[in-house]
């Protein structure tokens, strides 16, 4: 399947809230959950993730109902997950992740990284500054979870914290880890202090499959 | 289970002595980053001396510069130690404020038999092979990694 197709794939409406959905679950995801997430049938739920799953946009897996084990445990269900491959589609065509890979070899060369750790933290400031201009009177943590999932983190709570579920620069930070998960951490620290959120804190804590860092409750934190 | 072990060396060009103020950052982080490997999954051994913690008071290459070596069960162990820890990646995330960059490769792994401990000699001739030669499986990177040597009995099969 060509590039062209597995994002033809996302067009359909329902389809794409479906895609959405099951990305953003950290597990698999029965089709009876994503029928009822997305509010459609479980038929034409059915329907939608096998056709994502046929353009790779989605793994399937099988498991039995947790709690659920040996004979009379009923079939293991169908389970949908989003795959790990990412696609992008350029037209005309560009190479951004080519230059991206030879700047980021410089800096490593040149020990720039302080600099580069600067840049992203002022740009990352002006994003969380433009986010707290539209929506002045939003509590903190809707905000930043709102900017993050603007920029693609796909965030979500786990108790005190919020996780990111999905890292924007994947491939670059699989190829210069300290580089680039210094960047993004620099990027989500501006971010925090050019929205003003004093009750979170960005670290480095890397999960298998999830961005390098989390935002936790900070400590200090007396409102 | 491989009969093989990966080892690793890493040298840096420290940007101040030891007991300067500019290093006080890395000579306090240093002693529980290498207790968290110790105790990481794959963990095998670890360059140390009697001066300082870690291998810091060794300096085989020079006076500014340090050195690194350990020896772990297999590159997923050890990529695992590096990226995947938290409170080591952040170690690394800061390492500019510390350490010269260099624009020759300062980091080099190599397989060797299980239960060998590679002496500094040994690394270092591993760390000019990458440097001549650039990464091939004798000397090669994370970046361009290279699989364990298939053991003679086996190859022969």
């Amino acid at each position: 399947m060509t590039e062209i197709s597995v994002i033809a794939a996302l067009e359909d409406p329902v389809r794409r809230r479906l895609y959405d959905y099951v990305a953003a679950q950290g597990g698999g995801v029965s089709r009876t959950e994503a029928a009822a997430a997305t509010g459609i049938g479980r038929t034409l739920a059915a329907f939608h993730l096998d056709r994502l799953a046929e353009a790779g946009l989605v793994e399937v897996t099988f498991a039995r109902p947790a709690g659920r084990s040996g004979p009379g445990a009923g079939r293991p269900a169908k389970l949908y997950r989003r795959a790990m491959t990412e696609h992008q589609v350029s037209v005309p065509p560009r190479d951004y992740r080519a230059a991206a890979e030879l700047l980021a070899e410089v800096v490593d060369v040149t020990g720039a990284e302080p600099e580069l750790q600067r840049a992203a933290r002022s740009r990352g400031a002006a994003a969380g500054r433009a986010a707290r201009q539209r929506s002045p009177a939003l509590p903190d943590d809707v905000l930043v979870t709102g900017a993050l999932a603007a920029h693609g983190y796909q965030p979500y709570r786990d108790g005190g914290e919020v996780r990111l579920r999905n890292c924007p620069f994947h491939l670059l930070a699989d190829r210069h880890p300290p580089l680039i998960c210094g960047m993004n951490l620099a990027l989500l620290e501006g971010l925090l202090s050019g929205a003003a959120v004093t009750g979170l804190s960005a670290r480095l804590d890397p999960r298998p499959e999830e961005c390098c860092v989390v935002l936790e409750e900070s400590k200090n934190n007396d409102d | 289970m491989t009969g093989y072990h990966l080892a690793e060396l890493n040298i840096g060009t420290a940007r101040a002595p030891t007991d300067s103020p500019e290093m006080a950052g890395f000579m306090a982080g240093i002693i529980p980053v290498n207790a968290l490997a110790d105790t990481a999954l794959g963990f095998v051994w670890r360059l140390q001396d009697g001066d300082g913690p870690g291998a810091t008071a060794l300096r085989p290459c020079g006076p500014d510069v340090m050195v690194n070596m350990s020896v772990w069960q297999d590159l997923e162990s050890l990529r695992d130690f590096v990226y995947r820890n938290g409170p080591h990646l952040d170690f690394m995330r800061r390492r500019r404020s510390w350490f010269h960059p260099m624009a020759v490769p300062y980091l080099v792994l190599w397989w060797v038999p299980a239960g060998h401990i590679p002496g500094l000699d040994e690394a270092l001739s591993r760390l000019d092979l990458l440097r001549n030669e650039g990464p091939g499986p004798r000397a090669f990177t994370f970046r361009d990694p290279y699989p364990p040597p298939v053991p003679a009995a086996e190859a022969a099969r």
